[in-house]
């Protein structure tokens, strides 16, 4: 048998049961390699469930810095005994299987081309620790301390960890210790060299975080100065207000009063959480709400009476696999269509798509600037994957010298000068009214906001051609907005080539390592990564300029190709979809396989003259 | 109706305590059916404004969808309005509520915008006890889509269409009593002299009030077999006790004959007189006010007046312990924690 070998490039799969404690046990590994210097890639594979069922924890190393999933995994930690055959089926010839061998593996598990790592870690565990309630967790720490050997990386960097995270209860650090030393003595003295993958220090990693995309969107809400948020549970946005609380709790208790200087509400549900949001953003509150599919759904009817009442609301939509129900605790990119067109009649909305958390952070910020600029709705588009595992990033940052974008809003003295304002009045040409917040003037600015079509200063009014002006007024800010929107990123890899791609959000990751690996197969391929929506001419220019673009997105139905199409006079034939939507992060090896499948086809379809 | 309403106003109309006139608090020409109650509604509401008296840009007022949630343009000319989708004024209410606390926010709702597509939301403001006058113009039918029954609409009550009402009706006082509001009365349009009063109560009540106003649709619910009728509510309805509204400032010079009267004073100073008739009911205590709205129920009478009153709830923003700055006013100092407790905390995910 040949073993993989590797250093700094592997893929560790963790199988456990939900609710066991594992969760810490595996954030601890990722983040010590994290720690050593070395990019580091965890992903939650997980169920819509509290307790009692499979959940896997994939983390992906490697030194080039790749972060998206790469596919295949050569270990696997297999605690978790509805899955054990699966999991052993699943390691790659050369790999290694690493199981409880309390009880002894049946005997028709019987590969010979994989290394297989025995440890009772229920046994020594209840040899070694007398807290019977520790035992049930501190085997996950054992598993841990025995990779620390397996895999090279030394204990200290291990027991640091510990330390920092137990700094204040120093006596829960203690038996962790234990554990880890319990594994890693066994793994020491049963299987030396057996492994041979390893992971050593390095410097790669750099002055980069590993954070979760819905805490630095929460951050980015907290340094953007929003003050309400409206919200219902829902996975995989929930973390985002959690985090918002978390940090609203550290940054704007006022000092005597212990008063915070924001309000979150649990409302009853989404309707009512984006309701909250809209009435606060009319009121001149920084507000927003995060949701997910299904709660984008119910938000509609009021984010057409937010397009057209024009109120500045920032909604985060952190998508998962649908439709429906879907898998709840799965990641996909289906959410596109439904956003860009939310809510009945002629409505169209902008949306951002970060890829890490410093994206996300960025995003939120440029989104309540945009939001109050262009006063509309700004949906950010995160998903499952990017939102609630960690990533690794370059470090937030915020540029003391930014002054908040709060848009077009008359101040009271500005009111005394004013004679002849109206609501909705296109005085710069923009197609952006000037707005007033209540309460500010004691005879001037008040007006009567409404869903129902009205005039220039928002009378209402059933005049078809006074309906159509501010329609079409509608429209030309909508052509302020491409301009103003976040740029998409281009990659120029040779000048010539006839082949793009385009992709975004949380395939960027994956599509760049796949177009590393076309390239190093002779194909070059140039990249645009779309980072918002209404698309600006240099999308469109792209696609001219490539004779086929392959669109690499995570649902079934093309949705994002279906939007460039329906946005531009791009003819259908030249996008090529690149679809992913089975729930788990997009791969690498599967876009470069598509993409070189998709190429052939497209040549032979070219040689029987169909093109 | 008429069309046109002149712009002239006599000159020496009296101004208020704080120098407006009534007509300071008149807003746009109403669309509604003449004889609509809610136009008594909506003229009740000016001249609490007036009589509070109350600066019109301080108040915001909301509605969702319906006649009743039309009327918001027909009063309070000088304050913003904000006229939102069916059944969501709450939620609408609530965040601009959380964004300044500093102003009064009087929303404008209508049984079908409130019982039926708005039960969620109306429960739920309630039960947080969010700062604000909720009006409802209940006349038991849908008004706008021509006359279907509402969700108040009484068992057996037959509207225009002819058929009885088949459904049990909801008592939205009863509700919010039971969910703990602090001011609930129900009040007829057809009685502005009972209706004015409960009114500058209700917003002089910190927290949550329910003024829940009986309004006959003369185009569709006026009929003999209505229980929503100008003459059934005239026929049925029993005042709890008369009051007098004594606002804050203003001298108390009528002397009430001792136990006479029930004395509430609220928050801000001002003081609710009830005048105790026979039978009269204590109104701050919640069993008692759940008791007689059954036994009225039951014998087929409308109770009107202060069903339910409770000072000292705690509202919204001091369940969650907001800052008494009104959050819209906070500047980027205020909110902004700068880059170097960022940096700081970027050491966490290292």
């Amino acid at each position: 048998m040949e073993k993989i070998i590797s250093i700094n490039d592997c893929v560790i799969r963790f199988a456990n049961v939900n609710g066991s404690g594992s969760a810490s046990a595996n954030n601890l590994f990722a983040k010590a390699v994290f720690r050593l210097g070395v990019p580091v890639s965890p992903k939650n594979i997980f169920p819509s469930n509290i307790q009692g069922l499979p959940t896997w924890y994939e983390v992906r190393v490697n030194e080039h810095g790749y972060l998206g999933r790469r596919g295949g995994a050569d270990l696997i930690v297999a605690i978790n005994g509805q899955t054990l055959r699966q999991d052993y089926d699943e390691v790659l010839p050369g790999g290694y299987f690493l199981f409880d061998s309390t009880r002894p593996l049946p005997d028709d598990f019987s590969r010979t081309d994989i290394t297989v790592i025995a440890i009772p870690l229920t046994e020594l565990c209840n040899r070694e620790i007398d807290n019977p309630r520790l035992r049930q967790l501190l085997k996950n720490i054992v598993y841990v301390g025995a990779l620390a050997h397996l895999l090279d990386m030394g204990l200290e960097v291990f027991i640091d960890s510990l330390q920092k995270q137990f700094r204040k209860k120093p006596q829960l650090a203690e038996p962790n210790i234990k554990a880890l030393e319990i594994g890693y003595t066994y793994a020491k003295d049963h299987y030396p060299g057996a492994c041979l993958l390893s992971i050593k220090k390095s410097d790669r990693a750099g002055n980069a975080i590993l954070m979760d995309g819905n805490s630095a969107l929460a951050l980015g809400a907290v340094y953007a100065g929003a003050t309400v948020a409206g919200w219902y549970p829902i996975t995989p946005s929930t973390s985002v207000i959690e985090a918002f609380d978390k940090f609203t709790k550290k940054f704007r208790l006022e000092p005597e009063s212990e008063r915070r200087r924001a309000a979150i509400i649990q409302a009853e549900d989404e309707l009512a959480a984006i309701g909250m949001v809209i009435g606060a953003a009319w009121n001149g509150a920084r507000s927003f709400t995060a949701t997910s599919g299904p709660g984008l759904s119910l938000m509609s009817e009021f984010l057409g009476l937010a397009y057209f009442a024009e109120i500045p609301v920032l909604l985060v939509d952190v998508q998962r696999a649908g439709p429906s129900t879907g898998m709840p605790t799965r990641t996909q990119q289906s959410d596109i269509l439904a956003a860009a067109y939310a809510s009945h009649g002629d409505t169209r909305h902008v949306l951002l798509f970060p890829c890490d958390p410093k994206e996300c952070f960025d995003m939120m910020a440029d989104g309540f600037d945009l939001a109050e600029r262009l006063q509309t709705p700004v949906i950010i588009m995160s998903d499952l994957d990017l939102g609630m595992n960690d990533h690794i990033s370059a470090p937030l940052a915020w540029d003391d010298d930014r002054r908040y974008d709060r848009g077009k809003v008359l101040t009271a003295s500005e009111l005394d000068g004013l004679k002849d304002w109206g609501r909705y009045r296109d005085v710069d040409g923009d197609g952006i009214g000037v707005r007033t917040i209540p309460g500010i003037h004691p005879t001037k600015g008040s007006y009567f906001t409404r869903g129902s079509s009205h005039n220039e200063y928002s009378a209402y009014t059933e005049d078809g051609a006074t309906y159509e002006r501010g329609m079409l007024r509608l429209l030309t800010k909508w052509e302020t907005a491409r301009g103003l929107v976040p740029r998409p990123h281009e990659k120029i890899a040779a000048p010539d080539t006839r082949i793009g791609v385009i992709f975004f959000g949380t395939s960027t990751h994956a599509a760049y390592e796949a177009i590393d690996i076309l390239q190093k197969q002779g194909l070059s391929i140039n990249s645009l990564r779309l980072r918002a929506f209404p698309f600006q001419q240099e999308v469109i220019d792209f696609i001219n300029r490539h004779e086929t673009v392959l669109v690499i997105e995570q649902n079934r139905d093309a949705q994002m190709r279906k939007l460039l199409l329906a946005e531009s006079e791009i003819p259908a034939s030249k996008l090529v979809p690149i679809l992913h939507f089975d729930g788990l992060p997009i791969t690498a090896q599967f876009i470069a396989e598509r993409i070189r499948q998709a190429l052939a086809a497209r040549k032979s379809e070219i040689k029987g003259g169909s093109l | 109706m008429t069309f046109t309403r002149p712009k002239f106003r006599h000159p020496d109309l009296p101004p208020n305590a704080l120098g407006y006139t009534r007509r300071d608090y008149e807003g746009a020409l109403s669309t509604l059916c003449a004889g609509c109650g809610h136009d008594s509604i909506s003229n009740a509401i000016i001249q609490a404004c007036y009589e509070l008296p109350l600066e019109p840009h301080r108040v915001v007022k909301m509605s969702g969808i319906g006649c009743s949630s039309k009327t918001p343009a027909y009063f309070l000319g000088r304050s913003h309005g904000f006229n939102s989708v069916h059944g969501r004024m709450p939620a609408i209410a609530t965040g601009a509520n959380m964004a300044n606390r500093d102003l009064l926010y009087l929303g404008v709702s209508g049984d079908g915008d409130t019982a039926s597509i708005g039960l969620g939301q109306f429960t739920h403001v309630v039960r947080r006890n969010l700062n604000m006058v909720y009006i409802v113009m209940n006349n038991g039918c849908y008004g706008l889509t021509k006359g279907q029954d509402s969700a108040t609409a009484d068992r057996g009550s037959t509207s225009k269409k002819g058929a009885p009402n088949l459904f049990e009706s909801i008592d939205l006082c009863e509700l919010a009593i039971q969910l703990g509001a602090g001011f609930v009365a129900r009040g007829f349009s057809g009685d502005k002299i009972q209706l004015v009063p409960l009114l500058k109560a209700a917003m002089s009540h910190k927290g949550f009030s329910l003024v829940d106003v009986i309004s006959p649709c003369v185009t569709f619910n006026n009929t003999n077999a209505s229980t929503k009728s100008y003459q059934y509510v005239r026929d049925h309805a029993e005042a709890t006790g008369t009051l007098d509204f004594i606002p804050l400032r203003q001298e108390i010079t009528t002397e009430y004959q001792e136990g006479s009267t029930q004395e509430v004073p609220l928050h801000d100073g001002s003081v609710i007189y009830l005048y105790k008739g026979e039978g009269a009911r204590d109104i701050t205590n919640r069993r008692a006010a759940m008791d007689s709205l059954e036994s009225h129920r039951v014998e087929s009478r409308i109770m009107t007046g202060i069903l339910y009153f409770q000072e000292g709830i705690e509202d919204t923003h001091e369940m969650i312990k907001t800052s008494q700055q009104p959050l819209n006013a906070l500047q980027q100092e205020d909110l902004c924690p700068g880059n170097a407790a960022l940096q700081q905390l970027m050491e966490g995910y290292r």
